[in-house]
């Protein structure tokens, strides 16, 4: 899809750089960044709630879920994303089900969102045999189709986007407090189960969103790292959320960009970049906190 | 009966199980009580758990209810708050029938401490007792119409308030997963006091505390329920901390609810008959108590030296 022109290593990086503009000179970029640019406002908030549930896991299982949609989908002859959107959420409402109020899941709801995770990305497998599509389709559900945006797909990415975005806005002060707390919420007459499945749903669509940037392997991406790196700078719920969407939205510009000029995958390079931040602010945080504890420790040592 | 804080029932037993636990006196006859229990009752999975109640509790009062394991004192306070229903007679909040989610209650429910990862504030955690049940956001320039910011700032200003009450300041912006489990409480005691509420209810609050921090944190209760005339009904384990700041105990135990003051209440007869096994009460030179052999009170009373003890 990268014109062949463009695909050179790295030197063509360089030669290539001061013509940025040239970035938006296809119509398949400005689509891909306009639709990165809305799944990555959807998917940082909706991942900031995930990590903090401590439900990554199960993101990740309804990624799966929505990749046997998908592929049920054009076995079908209908939009892989609506597949995607439906078989998803109908996952979301099954493992909440499954997983009761509880904002941290215990070891039986692991292995029980584990297997119908293995389940689903083998009969995902089964569907894309069985409509003898070719390979690029499976290829494309699993790592990102981002370039490959129509302007139909756009239009649905923006209306899940603000859809999602004005829910989550609602629901947001509850949420937290049902997410962080949740039996003082239930005393305070906060819907704490019925929150959590409002919540799967609107990761649901997130994950259907963002599943068409960096694919279901790579979901992580997008939906939990922007988010853990945020958290692991500020515990401030507000600003973290701020600092997740901007490093969402860095990331994908980043790597649809540096994707554009070099002959690599643009997931992979969104995945890489999420990544390499995180590992800073780890290292950062780890270092500031000895230095932070050192004094501490000293003066226990004299007590002592 | 509006003088007698306590009912034994059923009929059977009652002068058995309240020997030497008379009814405690009216505390407050001018004031209107914060709870009335009205022959409520409580059946879980068709066993009933404890049956035709008939309490008061005052304003100002600290009380302690105690009792054996899986006696239903976790469960008394989940009725007030209207998390249980009751399978008999009633139970009135000052005045009105109980409803959840009332915000003239604050609730401490019985946990573990907050994961390490656990990465809010424990001012956040404060401020969510406030405004976590309110639906949407406030949009910044929108909110300034209506007077919204001025609400902001008195939140804030009730938020630090109530930090400043119980002594968090120090480490309330740090993430309540890095915080000590005696931190932790406290801010969850200044989450609970956040609403201004007329009754506090603690599940076993001291639960987990070293023996430095169940002084502090009782010390704190006490003095919330006396400058701000709050009751407060605290799920014990271990009797011991609490003891000196109580006003009075309730008793649950085999379907059965006793209440009086500790003087009253707590002798050798009536909790080794309670609790089934031999208790001893101890009382120290400067005219406390200590509970000993009491069973959910065993592993503290094993570790702690004289020095523990020294502290009453």
């Amino acid at each position: 899809m990268v014109p062949s022109s463009t695909a050179i290593v790295v030197p063509g990086l360089s030669a290539r750089l001061p013509l940025l503009g040239d970035l938006f000179a296809y119509h398949f970029m400005v689509n891909a960044f306009l639709a990165g640019t809305l799944i990555a406002l959807t998917a940082a908030p909706v991942g900031y709630f995930l990590v903090l549930r401590g439900q990554s896991f199960v993101g990740h299982a309804l990624s799966h879920v929505g990749f046997a949609g998908a592929a049920a989908a054009v076995l079908l002859g209908i939009s892989p994303v609506l597949g995607l959107l439906a078989v998803g959420v109908v996952g979301a409402l099954g493992i909440g089900t499954l997983g009761g109020s509880s904002p941290r899941l215990g070891i039986a709801n692991d292995i029980a969102v584990g297997t119908v995770l293995a389940f689903s990305l083998s009969l995902g497998l089964f569907f894309i045999r069985l409509s003898s599509s070719y390979a690029a389709n499976v290829y494309g559900f699993l790592f990102g189709t981002i370039l490959g945006i129509s302007d139909q797909s756009l239009r649905l990415i923006a209306v899940l986007s603000v859809v999602t975005l004005v829910l989550i806005g609602l629901v947001a002060r509850p949420l937290l407090f049902a997410s962080v707390d949740p039996s003082v919420a239930a005393a305070r007459g906060v819907p704490v189960r019925a929150l959590s499945y409002v919540f799967l749903v609107l990761l649901a669509v997130a994950v259907a969103e963002a599943v068409q940037v960096v694919g279901v392997l790579l979901i992580f991406a997008l939906l939990v790292t922007p988010a853990a790196t945020a958290q692991q700078i500020t515990a401030r719920p507000g600003r973290a959320v701020a600092l997740a969407t901007a490093l969402a939205l860095v990331v994908t510009w980043a790597g649809l960009a540096v994707a554009y000029y070099s002959a690599y995958p643009v997931g992979f390079f969104v995945t890489t970049f999420a990544f390499g931040v995180y590992l800073l602010t780890r290292g950062a945080r780890s270092v500031w906190m000895r230095g932070r504890r050192q004094p501490s420790a000293r003066r226990v040592g004299a007590v002592g | 009966m509006a003088d007698r804080p306590i009912r034994v029932a059923p009929p059977a037993g009652p002068e058995d199980l309240a020997a030497g636990c008379r009814p405690a006196a009216a505390h407050h006859p001018a004031t209107a009580p914060v709870v009335t229990f009205e022959h409520a009752g409580v059946s879980l999975g068709g066993r009933a758990l404890w049956s035709d109640v008939d309490l008061r509790i005052w304003p100002g009062e600290f009380v302690a209810i105690l009792g054996p394991n899986g006696a239903g004192k976790s469960t008394l306070l989940k009725a007030i708050l209207g998390l249980v229903p009751l399978s008999t007679g009633r139970i009135v909040l000052m005045g009105e029938s109980v409803l959840r989610g009332s915000p003239t209650i604050g609730y401490l429910p019985q946990r573990r401490s907050f994961d390490v990862d656990t990465r809010i504030r424990g001012r956040d955690l404060v401020e969510l007792g406030l405004n976590g049940t309110r639906w949407g956001l406030p949009i910044p320039g929108v909110r300034r119409l209506w007077g919204g910011a001025a609400t902001a700032r008195d939140e804030a200003r009730r938020v630090a308030e109530v930090i400043d009450l119980v002594d968090a300041a120090p480490y309330a912006d740090r993430a309540i997963g890095e915080l000590s489990g005696g931190e932790q409480q406290r801010l969850l005691i200044a989450q609970a006091l956040v609403t201004r509420p007329r009754l506090l209810l603690l599940d076993e609050p001291l639960d987990g505390l070293d023996l430095n921090s169940q002084h502090a944190v009782s010390a704190l209760i006490h003095r919330i329920s006396d400058e701000f005339g709050v009751a407060v009904l605290l799920v014990a384990h271990d009797v011991n901390a609490i003891l000196p700041y109580l006003d009075r105990v309730v008793y649950i135990a085999r379907g059965q609810v006793v209440t009086g003051t500790p003087e009253e209440c707590m002798t050798e007869e009536t909790l080794s008959r309670l609790y089934d096994t031999p208790i001893e009460i101890l009382h120290t030179r400067d005219g406390r108590i200590v509970v000993v052999g009491q069973p959910e009170g065993v592993a503290y009373h094993h570790h702690a030296d004289g020095a523990g003890h020294g502290a009453f």
